[in-house]
């Protein structure tokens, strides 16, 4: 009978991973249902041409942007104007989460969007109907589908433009006075060209006259290649060149000597 | 102890203010009565491995492990070279082959060496010795035969005594470096002179401002405001350059030392935040500047251009310039500003150049005019 017994609550016990398991499910059904969750709300078709657009985009913009832009977004000593930003503008600035600005800085940064994307565009909309500018990037020009010989274009023309300041990896690199230029990598082909066409913030600003849509399309083809270029020479330490190069000898080459070092003159037990 | 201390330094003072000469010197606070007694050497204590036979035979066995490891690190290396071959045309192969091949030497390495050392601290005689401190100077003997050396090898050679022989051996170590000066001489052109190399570039009267790489000339309407261009003077593409003459490659025998010179950043700037010279107010065209993009520290090409601030910045030694203020240097080791291209646009609205730059472009040297 007790032996019996035993044997019943030896098999009701859990077994030791079951908790390890247990936690594992858990993520994976948050993840899943996160993923699924962010992606419902990821498209959205919109005619920003539509007054009903162009009028929920003053809503949205009235409640979020006008402390610092004015009501009439024709500027205030704490924003610029946007009358002429155009649609790209915006759609590159709250696209990315630089806009609204978390505070004030050198730089305004990437965070998490704070608008859907059919809200950013209503207020896209809103804004190109203020003044002509830059408007939405055509689908066809960014699509990182060029051929070889555009990509080969791209690489000529990202080395010109853009390499100074964004790194000839594309990985970004320092300004001045705290300012820096962000890594091009894993950034979404749309803002590349809207970037490129509105130069946000500190940014110059390369037109359509001065890059060529099919240009544009070829540079982010170029970068799209480089972003999936396997590292052939083992770890590329950020790409950065021979600063983490040096801090990689300093920390972890000269690290091991030290350690070396202390382990050849300890005395054995 | 402190007590001590302070007690003998009292002594000391009451000693000098009695004019005690034999006590101690003034000013001498401590005196050395409690110097630091040699605590001799700690007892021995012998290693797991001198009492325990069997954990010795352990440690012997780790030893010759790391040697037989080592051993298999460096066929494993030579296996390596011969499975994971460099193929052309196919870079993984590379990651591969470094990957295996620097594997297996740095097992062969690493485990000879740490062996080495584990035999030498576990296993090897484990006793104190007492190395004593030799007297650094060598004994009378031993200097005076080597003062007597010198002696008579200057009696031997006349050295001081034929001083015009000393002298001219004198003057010949000190010539002797000079050829090298001369060889480093020899890495500019010779027959050249650098001041009227770096004087005169392709840029002429009339030449049209030209994308970068394209050679597409660039209209003013083109150049919004906040736009930087990258510009080369329109004939500087490797095709037409062939068919320059002498004076129209500006002074450059090919193409790269003709771009390296020419290249010129264009930027167009709101009119009200140009500050502009007086005498360069016709330089510049609607707010459009073109300043030459190589710095004038060491010549790097500074295109780092931040739209708002008009700082340019020199991504070598961060030299910056503000482009609203002339070029001129606000941080940074370049010593002058950048030289501005004047330009003006022709009757079909491209942009050309007025004439060459007004001094010579790249970085500064001593025979530089100006």
């Amino acid at each position: 009978m007790a032996r019996a017994k035993k044997n019943l609550r030896k098999s009701g016990r859990r077994h030791p991973l079951a908790t390890a398991a247990l936690v594992g499910v858990g993520l994976l059904v948050t993840g899943a249902a996160y993923t699924g969750f962010s992606q419902t709300s990821a498209t959205a078709e919109i005619d920003l041409e539509s007054p009903a657009t162009i009028e929920a985009g003053e809503k949205l913009f009235g409640a979020n942007c006008a402390t610092c832009h004015g009501m009439g977004s024709e500027g205030t000593p704490d924003g610029p104007s946007l009358i002429g930003a155009g649609a790209a503008s915006v759609n590159f600035q709250v696209g990315t989460g630089r806009m609204p600005l978390a505070f004030q800085g050198p730089q305004g940064m990437v965070k998490p969007q704070q608008f859907t994307e059919e809200q950013t565009l209503q207020m896209a909309a809103y804004v190109a109907s203020l003044g002509p500018g830059p408007s939405l990037p055509d689908s066809q020009f960014v699509q990182a589908d060029s051929s070889d010989e555009g990509i080969a274009n791209g690489g000529d023309l990202f080395r010109i433009n853009c390499a100074m300041c964004h790194n000839v990896a594309a990985v970004g690199g320092a300004l001045t006075e705290g300012k820096f230029a962000p890594a091009l990598t894993g950034v979404a082909p749309t803002h590349i060209y809207e970037a490129m066409v509105t130069g946000p913030q500190n940014m110059p600003v390369f037109s359509d006259a001065n890059i060529s849509p099919q240009n544009k399309a070829d540079i982010i083809s170029y970068l799209k290649y480089i972003e999936n270029q396997p590292a052939v020479g083992g770890m590329s330490l950020g790409s950065i060149g021979p600063v983490a190069e040096g801090l990689f000898i300093w920390v972890i080459g000269l690290g091991a000597v030290v350690g070396l070092t202390v382990w050849v003159t300890a005395k054995s037990n | 102890m402190a007590e001590e201390a302070k007690n003998s330094g009292g002594d000391a003072v009451v000693a000098a203010q009695s004019h005690d000469v034999d006590v101690a010197s003034a000013g001498t606070a401590v005196i050395s009565s409690d110097a630091v007694q040699n605590p001799g050497l700690p007892p021995h204590r012998k290693r797991v491995t001198d009492l325990d036979p069997q954990k010795a035979k352990r440690q012997e066995r780790v030893v010759y492990s790391l040697f037989y490891i080592s051993i298999a690190g460096s066929l494993g290396a030579v296996l390596a070279y011969m499975f994971f071959p460099i193929e052309t045309g196919e870079m993984m192969a590379i990651r591969l082959h470094t990957l295996f091949v620097g594997l297996g030497m740095a097992l062969a390495l690493l485990a000879v060496g740490i062996g080495a050392v584990h035999w030498g601290k576990a296993l090897m005689a484990d006793h104190e010795s007492i190395d004593m401190r030799h007297p650094v100077p060598s004994d009378e003997e031993t200097m005076q035969a080597a003062a007597d050396v010198f002696t008579v090898s200057n009696e031997e050679s006349g050295f001081s005594r034929r001083s015009l022989v000393r002298n001219s051996l004198l003057g010949a170590l000190i010539a002797f470096p000079l050829p090298g000066i001369t060889l480093l001489r020899g890495l500019a052109p010779q027959d050249q002179d650098p001041v009227e190399l770096a004087k005169h570039t392709m840029w002429t009267k009339g030449m049209r401002l030209a994308r970068d790489p394209s050679g597409v000339p660039i209209k003013a309407s083109e150049v919004t405001i906040g736009s930087a261009f990258h510009v080369i003077p329109e004939t500087l593409n490797h095709h037409d350059f062939e068919h320059l003459n002498a004076e129209e490659r500006g002074g450059s025998e090919n193409f790269l030392d003709a771009k390296a010179k020419a290249i010129v950043l264009l930027m167009r700037l709101d009119q009200s935040e140009l500050n502009e010279l007086p005498e360069r107010e016709s330089w510049s065209y609607d707010g459009i500047v073109a300043y030459s993009k190589v710095c004038t520290h060491v010549g790097c090409p500074v295109a780092l251009y931040e739209q708002h601030t008009h700082h340019l910045l020199c991504p070598c030694h961060q030299s910056q310039f503000d482009v609203s203020e002339h070029a001129k240097v606000i941080f940074g080791p370049a010593k002058r500003p950048l030289p501005q291209l004047p330009i003006t646009v022709d009757e079909e609205g491209y942009l050309v150049a007025q004439s060459d730059f007004h001094e010579p472009v790249g970085p500064s040297y001593w025979e530089r005019l100006k």
